[in-house]
Order: C-alpha cells, then structure tokens, then sequence
C-alpha cells in the first residue's frame, strides 16, 4: 500500500513537470522581452497590434457561426433519430464520426478542389464564400463533439414522454423542440458549443490553407516574425481553452439529473 | 397461472401486429409514415453530410484514380512508392507510432497513479480538469510554447546552460527532429489517453485484485492475469486513436518549423498551397493514403470499444 | 473440547479516529457455519477483511488453527472470499475463473480441469464452463464465484452479503445451497448478513452486532430465545414491549392499561408507582379461546394482515400495542379491526432484558 502511493506520487510528479514546466517557461519567456526585468510588453504589443483585435474579432464570428449552424443541423437530426428513427442511428452516427477519421487536411483538400473557382458551386470566388466555406468546413469539425454531446443531452431525460406530453397539449413538431426538448438539452448543447469554439477559435491548417486571416493563421505569421509575442500568443490560446473547458465543467452542474430509467 | 397468462397473451397479439400489418402492403415501403415534420428535420444534416462530406471526399477519392485527361489509372497510387511521398509516410507512421505508445504508457501510468495509487482526490480532479484543457491544447501556440521551453533560445535550453552548463542542443537534443516532436506531440496524446482510459480504470473493481489476492495471486499475477487483459482492448482502442491524432496533425509540426519534417500532412499543405508534386491527381492519392490509415486505426478503436463496454458493464 | 479452528482475539480497528470495532473476541470450531449479523455499518465487512487480511486489526490477533496470522498477507492465506457483487474476472470464461486459484498455485492443467469439471457439477452448472461471466444471470454469476472460492481447497470460506445483490427468490434457493454445499465440504465458513431471517435458516451460530461490539453470540434458537441483550432482542425477530405500572411490588402485581396482572419475574427494585417495560415475542401472545394462560387482557384490534399461513394481528392495551400471530384456519374467520379480543400471555414468556 505504502509503496504503492510512493509510486504514484513519483508518476504524479514527472507528469506535472513535464506539463507544468513548459507553461512556466513560456510565461517567464513572454515576459522576458526586454533585459531588463520582466515586463508584460509582449503581451501589451500583442493586444495593441490592430490585427490580432482584427483576426481575433473574426475568429470569434466564425465561431459563433459554426456554432449556431452546427446546433441547426445537429438538434434535429439528433432528436429525430431518437425518436422516430432509431434505425437511422448507425448511419448517422457514422456519418458524424467521419470528420474523425478524415484529417482536417484532407477536408480542405476535398473542399478546395471541389468549390474551386472551375467549380459548379464556386464559393471559394469571394471572400463570403470562403468565409461561409471556413464556418462549414469549421461545422464538420466540430460535428462529434455537438452530435455526442446533444445525443446524451437526450438520453437523459425522457424525450418520448415530453414530446407526448407537449403534443397532447397541441404544440407542433417545432414548438416541440424549440420550446420543450431546447430548453432541456440546453446545458449539453452548451458544452458541445463551448468544445467546438475551444476547437475553432485557433485553428489554422484548413483557414490558412482557404486563405482566411482568422487568429490561428495571424499567430503562425507572428510565430515566423517574432519573438517573444509568440509565447504570449501561447498563454493567451491556453487561458482560452482552460476558459472555455471551465465552462463546460461549470456547466456540467447545471445538467437536469433525471433518475436512470430501467 | 397459466390461462391467465394467456388470456393476455392473445389480447396483447393484435394490438402489436395491427400497425404493421395496415402498413406492409404500401407500394412504397420506404416511404410509409413519412412526415413533412421529419423531412426538416433530418434534412440540414443531410444536406450537409451530402455536400460537404460525401462528395467532396469522393470528388478526391475519384480523383486519386484519374489521369490528366480523366481517364481511370493507377498510376497515382503507385506514385505514392516514389522515395519522397514514402519517406514521409514512413516518418509519419513512425512518429504517429512513437507518440501513441508513449503517450499510451505514459498516460496509463497518470491514470492509475491517480485513480488507483491512492492520491488524495483532489489531484485527480486537476489532472482531470487539466487533460481536458491540455488534450485540446494543439497546434499552433503548442509549437510556441515548446519553442520557448526548449527551442534553441528556449528558456530550459538557456538555463541548463547556464545553470548547469549543459548545452542541450550540443549534446543531441533537437526540438526539431524526431524525438522533438514527439516530446511536443506527448503535450496532447498523454491527456487524450488519461481522458479515454480513466473511465475503464474506474470500472475495473477494487473486489477484483481483493478476490485474486484470496486466491493466492500477487500483486504481480494480478495485473498479468487480470488487470492488464482487462484493460487491454482500451489500451489498444486508445492506441489507434492517438495514433490517428498524431498521424492527421499539421499545424504544430509546422509552426514548429515550415520545413525540418518531412511528414505527410505537411507534404500535403505544401501540396494544396503549391502543387508541390505537379500532379493533381498523386495530390489526391496523398490524401486518400492518408485517410486509409486513419481510418484502419479509428475502425480498430471502435471494434475493440464495443468489445471492451461488454466487459467492464 | 477441541481447540477452535479460528480465534479472533481482543481485535480492534480505527480508522483514521473513528473506532468502528471495539474488542471482539471470538472462537469459531472447524466445520462450523457462523453467520455475522448486524444492522449496516456496524462493522461487519470490516471483521471479514481483517479476517481475510485487508485490513490489518489496530490491535488484537487472528489465529487461525492456534496459528498466529495476523502479519500474512492475504495470498498467502488460503482463505476463500466470495463479494456481494460477485468479482467474477470478466476477461476469463468461467472455468478459467473456476481454475484461477490452481492456476496460481502451479497445479497441472488436467489436475486443473478435472477439479473446475467437479467444481461446475458441485454448483450445479455443468457444461457452463465456456461461457463469460456477462452471459450468465446473477445468480449463476454468484455460484460461479462460490465455485471460484472453494476450487483451491481453502482452509476457510468468508462470504461477505452473498445474496443481498439477488431478488428474493433465488436469495432463499442459494442460501440453502450454500449451506449445502458446506455441510458437504465441511468448510468453516463466516457468512455476513444484514438478513436476520437468512441468518437464522442456515447458520450453526450466529454473532449478533452492533456498532462494533459483539451483542450475542449463540445458536439460532438461543439468539432468538433467550435473547441476552435488548438490541439482539429487537434486531432479531419481532418483539412487543408493554408499560406496566407497578401496583404491589411485594405481590409482584402490575396493571395494563387498567387491568391487573401478576409478573413472577418483575424485578425486586421495582417500587409501586413505577413503570417497567415486557417484553415478549408475538408467538408468545395468543387470542384467549378456550385454555388461557395466566395474564389475561382485553384489547382492540387495530391491525390485520393476512399473511397466508399466518394472520398477524396488533391489538391495543391501552397506550400499548402488541402483535401476534395466529394461524390461518379456513373455517374461522379472523377477527375484524376494532373488534374487541381477549388476549392471553405466560407469565414465563416475558423476557428479562437489561436495558
Ligand atoms: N476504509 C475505510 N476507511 C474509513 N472508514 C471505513 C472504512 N471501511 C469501513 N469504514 C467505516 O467503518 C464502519 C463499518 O463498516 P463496515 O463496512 O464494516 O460495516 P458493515 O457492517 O459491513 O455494514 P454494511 O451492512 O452496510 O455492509 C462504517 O461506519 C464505515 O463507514
Ligand atoms: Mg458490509
């Protein structure tokens, strides 16, 4: 037993140095910029510079696009094969994991030479077409995580007995679910909404490789030019995540706890 | 007893059998109960599916079997043999491989350190929460943050010169060569692997090394016999999966730098940014090589799940 | 007399300061079928796995045949354990759960097998030897454990609640093939229930608890009987308890409800004007039709429940209640509530419990 906890705390210790060390090191590298002392200038030069404030803005619109575009397709379809189709199940549950199996690269890939300015559908023509391309390229991204966390919102609660019930009382198919399964399924949509921005708000291959000055490229072009913003960048994009991951665990509170059914 | 049961029996058979029976003789059978309600509300995710997954990935997949002039050819699959495009599969696999088991290892050991070694909770409940954040933590600013720590002015390079007069990159180390990026990839794959394999570590009973132990077995024989055949359709699941993680990454090995890996997904960007290849159609063959092999390792990873859920219920 | 097969000597357990055994002592013979029973949290599981060596006692010793144990590790024990949720290894078929234990102590593969087929048939599970723990129902699932237990010959067999995770049908089947199956094999066995009835049907002796102490420790008749303790009274079986006041100390009468009764057994400090409480079993109770015995007393009904062979009436003395039974006879209909009855009592009956 004794040494069974000796072991774990020697485990426990080399993976927190291993994971707290390099945040350290970049922390006291971005503050570093100046010989003298450390300073926050890295970071004050970084949210001065008009594009970050610019690339970061749009990142965020993208996200928000991704998200409400994402949730439009997801809790439908999530919700219908739940109900009426559960034979549908598999196929759409294939479909969402596809993004997994398919490297983001090679879905860009797919989209740049299928949308293509030769294309029958030429988004990638204007700037709103690859705009709206990135938000669905962004979409697919994110389709696991949304599809995963909207279906076990429905699994637990009792979707059947609230669509009957609110049908009794005269609500259509889509008073059903905006008014009565959303609300119910808000908090799981919330984390699947807050995971797909953790996911988008720094992503770089498939907006670079589109052409989109969103804030994961803005960062690659600081990375080549500069020195000691880049591992500001670096703390930023970690609070980031650390901020959207505590939103989901804050949220994960808020979850209706409905007893397991037999 | 008996009749009872019966009497329900036959009262219950035509309820059952009666809407299936009013609705087989339909000419259309798939079309039978069809509602306008559920037409919307499958068909965004259809279209979507359709447009901008089906075909742009068999638009590609056909591609990688076309000629210049359209024509069927496997020519573009046997360009992938060429030295350049399999020297960067070979790396790729490697380095997908080297992360994936040391992440496996590394990430299994945390996770039972934490949930079974006896480690207040509190510590697990940090590790938890940071794995989630750490696991998502790729990419570009994961480049940033590694060069800075162990970059050729990294902070660590700096100090462990200074400090202990050890210089790091005169010694071997090179964050830009294989083990480089494979101590920078271990910043994703080991809280991806304590995320996944935590929850069977938790189904694995405490009763189990209890009633071993009664029958005689070690500490040893425990995890020999029991513990790790247990574990092991997840740990091979995760495997795959982290594999194919490390196999489809781009961002972080280019911001690492633009030019030092030789790796599929950055011979690809380098393709979609330039044609690189000057062949459209090899381009195409790169990705579906690419696709074949995560897919292998996503299909390995959910054949053993459901094996392993049967297990641990 | 033999020298006992287990000795559990002063033993004491504290967890962090939270004393949850406070000196047991205790002495099991070879053979022997000793169940633990005791209200949840009262330290039961807690006696088995010092017993089984995961917990080591805060002070006091285990011997096992007049050998100290206390220091072994569990496997090197030689002590058989089956858990409430049966802990079967999900990753090997039941025979290789069967023949783990052999297994591990180096036996010969056909030894092996020939002793998992003997084991199967022992169970009655013949033929079950390919299948998967998740293919099998709980009950099965617990035989298989049973089997698992006692393949390697133990010197001992713990059960820690066997049955508590199985519906009531199988539970009463199991248990009395366990017993069973013990009594065949002759293995001292320690059973720990919450179940008094389980306990009563099966053990040799029974070790009542609670919070940590040991209440009584008898047969299953002695337990409920001559019960020694008024929590072994009252966890084990039904009992009635009527306030009387003392009326005539001397002529050791008493009154219940305002009619008056004589009590042999009333204790000699009881002044006139005191209350005391008797006790009683509701078998000791009986509707007064014919024969009487010697209390007598007029009271309400205020409870039937039809039990099947049984009817179980409460009558009310008064601020008093108490239950009995009486036997379902088809050709005279029970009492109906608020029906008047005489009840009727042996003095003999009323048991003398310290407080
Ligand atoms: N490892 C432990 N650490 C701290 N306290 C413990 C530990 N194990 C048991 N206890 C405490 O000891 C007391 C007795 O527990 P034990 O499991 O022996 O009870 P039990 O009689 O088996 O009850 P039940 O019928 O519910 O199984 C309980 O109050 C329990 O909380
Ligand atoms: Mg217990």
């Amino acid at each position: 037993m004794k040494q069974n906890r000796t072991l774990a705390w020697i485990v426990f210790g080399i993976g927190a140095a291993y994971f707290v060390l390099p945040l350290l090191a970049t922390v006291l590298f971005s503050l570093s910029i100046r010989k003298s002392g450390y300073t926050l200038d890295a970071y004050a030069n970084v949210f001065s510079d008009p594009r970050f404030q610019s690339t970061f803005g749009f990142s965020l619109w993208i996200g928000l696009c991704t998200i409400v575009v994402g949730l439009s397709i997801v809790v439908p379809a999530a919700y219908y094969v739940r109900l009426r189709a559960p034979h549908l199940r598999p196929v759409i549950e294939f479909v969402t994991l596809l993004p997994l199996i398919i490297p983001a690269i090679v879905l860009v890939f797919g989209y740049v030479r299928f949308y293509n300015s030769s294309s029958w559908l030429p988004l990638t023509n204007s700037n709103f077409g690859t705009a709206t391309l990135l938000t669905l390229a962004y979409v697919a991204l994110g389709l696991p995580y949304m599809y995963r966390a909207v279906d076990t919102g429905l699994r637990t609660i009792d979707v059947q007995t609230l669509t009957e019930a609110a049908t009794i009382m005269g609500a259509n198919q889509f008073q059903v679910i905006t008014q009565v399964i959303f609300p119910n399924i808000i908090v799981a949509v919330l984390s699947g909404a807050f995971l797909t921005l953790a996911i988008v708000i720094g992503e770089f291959t498939i907006a670079s490789l589109l052409g989109v000055q969103v804030f994961g490229v803005y960062m690659e072009n600081i990375g080549a030019n500069r020195a000691f913003e880049p591992a500001a960048l670096s703390i930023i994009s970690f609070v980031l995540t650390w901020g959207a991951m505590g939103m989901i665990a804050f949220l994960g509170r808020f979850a209706p706890k409905t007893a397991p059914r037999t | 007893m008996t009749s009872v049961g019966s009497i329900a029996e036959k009262a219950a058979g035509p309820v059952d059998t009666g809407p299936a029976v009013a609705t087989q003789p339909s000419p259309l059978p798939f079309l039978r109960g069809v509602r306008i309600g559920d037409v919307l509300a499958i068909a965004p995710f259809a279209v979507f599916a359709v447009l901008f997954l089906l075909l742009p990935m068999s638009y590609l997949l056909i591609q990688a079997f076309q000629a210049q002039d359209g024509s069927f050819t496997l020519n573009n699959i046997a360009g992938l043999a060429t030295p350049r495009i399999a020297s960067a599969f070979w790396y790729s696999i490697r380095i997908s491989a080297a992360s994936a088991v040391l992440g496996a290892v590394v990430g299994l050991l945390m996770a039972l350190a934490i949930i079974r070694g006896g480690l207040p909770g509190w510590i697990g409940n940090i590790v938890m929460t940071f794995s989630g954040v750490a696991s998502n933590f790729a990419g570009i600013p994961l480049a940033f943050a590694f060069l800075a720590t162990l970059g050729r002015v990294g902070l660590i390079t700096v100090l462990a010169r200074q400090l202990f007069g050890i210089d790091l990159y005169r010694s071997g180390f090179n964050l830009l060569s294989f083990w480089g990026l494979t101590l920078t990839y271990l910043y994703f794959q080991i809280p991806l692997m304590i995320l996944i394999i935590a929850p069977a570590i938790h189904g694995m009973k405490k009763e189990w090394n209890e009633a071993a132990a009664t029958l005689g077995a070690t500490k040893w024989q425990f995890w020999r016999y029991v513990g790790l055949p247990v574990l092991w359709p997840n740990l091979l699941g995760t495997l795959s999966l982290l594999f194919a993680n490390a196999f489809g990454a781009v961002a972080t090995a280019y911001a690492l730098s633009t030019s030092a890996f030789n790796i599929v997904p950055i011979l690809l960007f380098a393709q979609i940014r330039g044609d690189v290849l000057g062949d459209r159609g090899l381009g195409a063959a790169l990705a579906l090589g690419m696709v074949v092999i995560t897919a292998l390792a996503n299909v390995i990873y959910l054949i053993v799940r459901v094996r392993s859920e049967r297990w641990l219920k | 007399m033999a020298e006992p097969f287990l000795q559990i000597d002063k033993i004491t357990k504290t967890f962090k300061d939270n004393q949850v055994v406070k000196g047991i002592d205790l002495s099991f013979d070879k053979g022997e079928f000793v169940s633990l029973l005791g209200p949840s949290g009262c330290g039961k599981t807690t006696i088995l796995r010092m017993i089984a060596g995961f917990e080591a006692p805060t002070t006091g010793a285990i011997l096992v045949d007049g050998k100290d144990i206390t220091a072994l590790p569990p496997n090197q024990r030689k002590i058989g354990m089956v858990f409430q949720a049966y802990a079967l290894f999900p990753n090997m078929n039941v025979a290789d759960n069967i023949g783990f234990g052999l297994k591990i102590a180096g036996a010969p593969r056909p030894e092996r097998d020939a002793r998992v087929e003997e084991m199967l048939k022992l169970i009655g599970l013949p033929g079950y030897g390919k299948r998967y723990p998740f293919e099998l129902s709980g009950g099965q699932q617990q035989r298989v454990a049973l089997a698992r237990a006692l393949a390697p010959r133990p010197r001992m067999l713990l059960l820690d609640e066997p049955l508590s995770a199985l519906d009531a049908k199988i539970r009463v089947s199991l248990r009395e093939e366990i017993r069973a199956i013990q009594r065949e094999l002759g293995i001292t066995t320690v059973f720990v229930t919450h179940d008094q009835e389980e306990a009563l049907s099966i053990s040799d002796r029974i070790v009542v608890m609670n919070a940590g102490r040991v209440e009584q420790f008898g047969t299953p008749f002695e337990v409920y009987n001559k019960p020694q303790t008024r929590f072994a009274a009252t966890f084990v079986g039904t009992l009635n308890t009527i306030h009387a006041k003392v009326v005539d100390a001397g002529a050791k009468s008493v009154s219940i409800d305002g009619q008056t009764a004589t009590i042999p057994a009333l204790p000699a400090s009881a002044r006139a004007g005191d209350t005391v409480s008797l006790t009683m079993r509701p078998e000791a109770v009986s509707l007064a039709n014919g024969h009487a015995r010697d209390i007598v007393l007029d009271g309400t009904v205020s409870e039937v429940a039809f039990l099947g062979a049984v009817i179980r009436l409460k009558v009310k003395l008064g601020d008093n209640v108490v239950a009995l039974d009486t036997f379902n006879d088809q050709n005279v209909p029970p009492p109906r509530y608020d029906e008047r009855v005489r009840v009727t009592i042996a003095s003999s009956d009323i048991l003398a419990l310290g407080d």
